[in-house]
């Protein structure tokens, strides 16, 4: 094989003629501004790169993007990209969701998705509230939340979409969050490298029916101390002097915040995102709460599996690789398998 | 002893047993071995839903029914001459089908008294008068497969197992069946256990032994060959059918075919047997659920494969949705809907035609598609090609309505010629088609078809964006202008009305009929028949049967007109009545059943005679 030719694209090649019409200080726009920067970085030629999306405010993302896209129905982005991507393997397909229409209406499909490993990469926004329908809380909202439709607050327990994603098989997990540019390319980076679905839930602040979900870990004086920034191969210790740190307890099931200062540094946990037990990154996606405290981003689990896509191509190959005659003289063969019998005339 | 043989022009034969006794195997091979001889043939399988019901009970019948002929026929048959009863639950439930004067063959080692309290018989029906007026055959089938097999190093259970194949060599024997297609197909099924396939034919090998000596069998029977065009034949399932015409749509669109499939009874079998077909580049998705198996064909199709769904009546309600995008995003999709009794979870082996509403009117907004119904087993394999053709050439959705009866049922099908069937190759969009030769407009129709550009990802300089929100004419951009939405629903209704379709062709063969018979999908066997034995008293009668069911045939209107009395017989409440009276303003009569079993063409013609009284 050549080396790849540089296709010299820019984040203004990625750019539809569409305007953008999110709401004002919408966390939308600085995802897409990141993905439109990020894209080049793939050298891929737009026409080979399709966004599909189902519906919310986030899954206007495709008609901004000048590549092939498809705004589809609620819930439904994850089964049509994975008829597009199984039939289409020379295609880069990516899934624009939001945490109603992935964890609500399309749940079963987005679990299938990853437990088949299917090659999609799935950006999901996360903003914990229903926006195009003006404000309802979300299957990610936290308990008690009060919105149009819980005027005395939601009486069901949320979601933990990564503890979800990994409970499906998930392959490959990463967060990251909309007001970071560089950290988000950075788990946009690792996610296109991963062969299989990539599922990366970014954080979205909606800044008119849920203004500031997030405040606490984009506030300078805070983010710090709430952020656990994860990189693959270094211990983890977080806070403004690294005073935090995460171990795994003796005795116990999941991981835990202690402080630096009172810890061995051998107990600190070194993260690993290729440990094939997905209970380690699971245990990591459980460390915050609903304050926000401990809220670990990057990419949690990166693992190895074969994609369905490749497994059905491989079947199918194998199918055809001893067939020497033409489709019509396989065809006429077919018809006339099985039992037979002639009329002469 | 040297047996009479006596000639017939037709027989129906019934297969009736527990759901573990084999029984549509047996009417399989037996059907199959008949379909060698070249007689004309119809099938109908009819089975509970239920896996294993309670054994010996009436919900466990399973049955199987063959009519065989040395002319063409048009059904199964509406009695059977013979039954095949291999246990009480089976004699019973059968028993009120059969004329009187029929033949029975009971299976008496399964008449203990603990199997007739099962289904209610207070003293066995052999011993009291219950059959009276039938030809019963006591034949104690189990104990003399089990002694046929003695020899042999196998298992009591699995020597009991093998009587449906006494059974089946028994029959053979009495309508003077070949019988190598049988013993070629045991050698296959049991090719890893030897001692199985020597098991079952030699209780095959018994049961035609039995026959040819035993005293109580004085008649051999012949049916000859029917005429039939020639060519070669294969007896042919309408699923089956279904299938093959899918993969064919295949080869001749050069299209990779991709069926996203979600299993359901009763059209679960399309799934596998597509799923054998790989070398043809045929892809099959066993989805999560209905939803995402339509979604991955559509997915498919979007990125320019031929995209298939199959399913039933419960799985069409689910996919509604994904059919509306699919006519906003007009693209090609197959959607089967293999019919079955519903509403809800229904009867899900017994047939019925009562999804047409669903598939002429099941969506929200003005959302059309093109809809057509085999008439036949054998028409599902054109009516799969059909269903392609129109999906592909006009850029839209296709439902192709097929139902039980059809699906299971089986007839000779003359193998066509491969080059004979359509050309289905399609041309994607390759370059910009906007008047300033950058701009590509995928929304600017062809002005034959309507059809918009199908431009698939992968294609340089077409980027574009589709989706479900209504679109402006030519660039395909979110509008919201009402001119537009109104125009764009009237296109998209006129891409569905203006695909040419055959026209209906009547069959009225002195050309005096002033009653017409007017049917679709599975009823044409029944009605047919119905017609034909009225012709024959001197009644006339004339028959036009709907494949195309969206857009309808044009000269349908003036079709209908031309005859005084209309009647429309549907195993539904009247659905096509209603669209037909609705759309043509013809006070058509419909005949109505919904038993979940096709109609008796001696139904029909008792009707039909009414009918004609009044006129």
């Amino acid at each position: 094989m050549s080396e790849p030719v540089a296709l010299k694209l820019t984040a203004k090649d990625f750019k539809s003629d569409q305007e953008v019409r999110w709401c004002p200080g919408c966390g939308d726009y600085a995802i897409l501004a990141a993905v439109q920067q990020f894209m080049p970085e793939l050298n891929i030629p737009r026409e080979n790169i399709v966004f599909v999306s189902g519906i919310g405010c986030s899954s206007r993302f495709p008609y901004y993007m000048n590549t092939y896209g498809m705004h589809s129905i609620h819930g439904r982005a994850p089964a049509i990209a994975t008829g597009l991507s199984v039939s289409r393997p020379d295609l880069s397909v990516w899934v624009v969701t939001g945490d109603g229409d992935a964890l609500s209406i399309g749940g079963n499909h987005l679990i299938h998705a990853l437990r088949r490993n299917v090659n999609l990469k799935i950006l999901l926004f996360n903003n914990r509230i229903y926006g195009l329908t003006k404000g309802q809380y979300s299957p990610t909202s936290e308990v008690g939340k009060i919105t149009k439709s819980t005027p005395v607050g939601s009486a069901d327990a949320p979601f933990n979409p990564l503890s979800l994603a990994l409970g499906a098989e998930a392959t490959f997990v990463g967060r990251t969050i909309d007001s970071d540019r560089k950290h988000l390319q950075s788990v946009l980076r690792a996610a296109a490298e991963h062969s299989g679905s990539a599922f990366v839930e970014i954080y979205q602040n909606c800044n008119i029916f849920n203004d500031g979900a997030f405040e606490q870990l984009k506030e300078p004086g805070t983010r710090d101390d709430y952020l656990i920034r994860l990189e693959h191969g270094q211990p983890i210790t977080f806070g403004k002097d690294g005073q935090f740190c995460v171990v795994h307890p003796p005795g116990g099931f999941g991981l835990e915040v202690r402080e630096t200062a009172a810890t061995p540094a051998e107990e600190i946990v070194v993260h690993d995102a290729t440990v094939a037990d997905p209970a380690y990154a699971f245990a990591l996606s459980r460390l915050p709460g609903f304050d926000l405290r401990n809220t670990p981003i990057g990419v949690f689990r990166s693992v190895r599996r074969p994609s369905y896509d490749s497994v059905v191509q491989g079947q199918l190959a194998d199918a055809r690789a001893t067939v020497s005659e033409t489709p019509e003289q396989q065809l006429a063969g077919l018809l006339g398998s099985g039992d037979t019998w002639t009329i002469v005339g | 002893m040297t047996k009479q043989i006596r000639q017939l022009e037709r027989v129906v034969i019934r297969f009736a047993g527990d759901s573990g006794d084999g029984m549509q195997l047996t009417g399989d091979r037996f059907t199959s071995e008949t379909a060698q001889l070249g007689n004309d043939i119809s099938t109908l399988p009819n089975f509970p839903a239920e896996i294993r019901a309670p054994a010996g009970t009436l919900p466990g019948v399973s049955s199987f029914q063959v009519h065989f002929a040395d002319y063409d026929i048009l059904t199964p048959g509406d009695a059977p001459n013979v039954l095949v009863a291999m246990n009480p639950a089976a004699l019973k439930a059968n028993l009120t089908d059969l004329p009187r004067g029929a033949d029975i063959i009971v299976n008496t080692d399964e008449f203990t008294k603990r199997n007739l309290a099962k289904v209610g018989y207070a003293s066995s029906p052999l011993d009291d008068d219950t059959l009276a007026g039938y030809a019963v055959h006591p034949v104690a089938l189990t104990s003399m497969t089990i002694g046929a097999l003695a020899e042999l190093d196998v298992s009591k259970k699995d020597a009991e197992r093998a009587k449906n194949m006494f059974a089946l060599g028994l029959l053979s024997w009495m309508y003077s069946r070949p019988y190598e297609s049988t013993l070629r197909f045991l050698e296959r099924k049991f090719a890893k256990r030897p001692e199985l396939v020597a098991a079952n034919v030699a209780a095959f090998k018994a049961g035609w032994n039995f026959g040819e000596t035993t005293e109580d069998f004085a008649v051999r029977y012949e049916v000859k060959p029917a005429k039939m065009p020639p060519g070669t034949y294969r007896n042919i399932t309408g699923n089956a059918a279904l299938s093959l015409g899918l993969v064919a749509a295949g080869v001749r669109s050069g299209l990779p075919v991709f069926l996203g499939a979600y299993p359901i009874t009763p059209a679960s079998d399309i799934l596998h047997e597509l799923s054998k077909h790989k070398r043809f580049g045929v892809t099959t998705m066993q989805a999560e659920d209905e939803i995402a198996a339509i979604g991955a064909a559509l997915g498919a199709s979007y990125g320019g494969a031929l995209g298939v769904t199959t399913t039933s009546g419960p799985g069409v309600a689910l996919k509604g949705e994904t059919i509306s995008l699919a006519v906003a995003l007009e693209l090609p999709l197959v959607i089967v809907d293999v019919q079955r009794a519903g509403p809800s979870t229904g009867m899900p082996t017994k047939t019925e035609q009562a999804d047409l509403n669903m598939a002429l009117f099941g969506r929200h907004g003005e959302a059309p598609v093109a809809v057509i119904a085999p008439k036949s087993p054998s028409d599902c394999f054109h009516a799969a090609l059909e269903a392609a053709r129109i999906a592909l050439t006009y850029r839209t959705p296709v439902i192709l309505l097929s139902d039980n009866y059809v699906a299971n049922g089986s007839e000779p099908w003359l193998l066509p010629e491969v080059e004979s069937l359509p050309d289905l190759r399609v041309e994607f969009a390759t370059a910009p088609n906007g008047e300033d030769g950058t701009t590509f407009l995928p929304y600017l129709r062809d002005p034959q078809t309507l059809a918009r550009p199908w431009a698939v990802p992968g294609t340089p300089g077409l980027e574009h964006r589709i989706g479900g929100l209504e679109k402006a004419d030519k660039t395909g951009d979110i509008s919201y202008d009402p001119a537009n939405h109104d125009y764009m629903v009237r296109t998209r209704a006129a891409r569905i009305e203006t695909i040419p379709v055959p026209d209906i062709e009547v069959e009225d063969p002195d050309g005096d009929a002033r009653v017409l018979v007017l049917g679709w999908g599975s009823t044409y066997g029944p009605i047919g028949a119905a017609c034909r034995a009225l012709r024959q008293r001197g009644l006339p009668v004339a028959q036009a049967h709907l494949r195309h069911l969206a857009p309808m045939p044009a000269n349908l209107g003036a079709v209908l007109r031309s005859y005084e009395r209309v009647v429309i017989p549907e195993m539904n409440l009247g659905q096509l009545a209603h669209v037909i009276r609705g759309r043509y303003l013809v006070d058509a009569i419909g005949y109505n059943q919904v038993r979940g079993l096709p109609f008796t063409a001696a139904e029909l013609e008792t009707m039909l005679e009414e009918v004609l009284k009044n006129v």
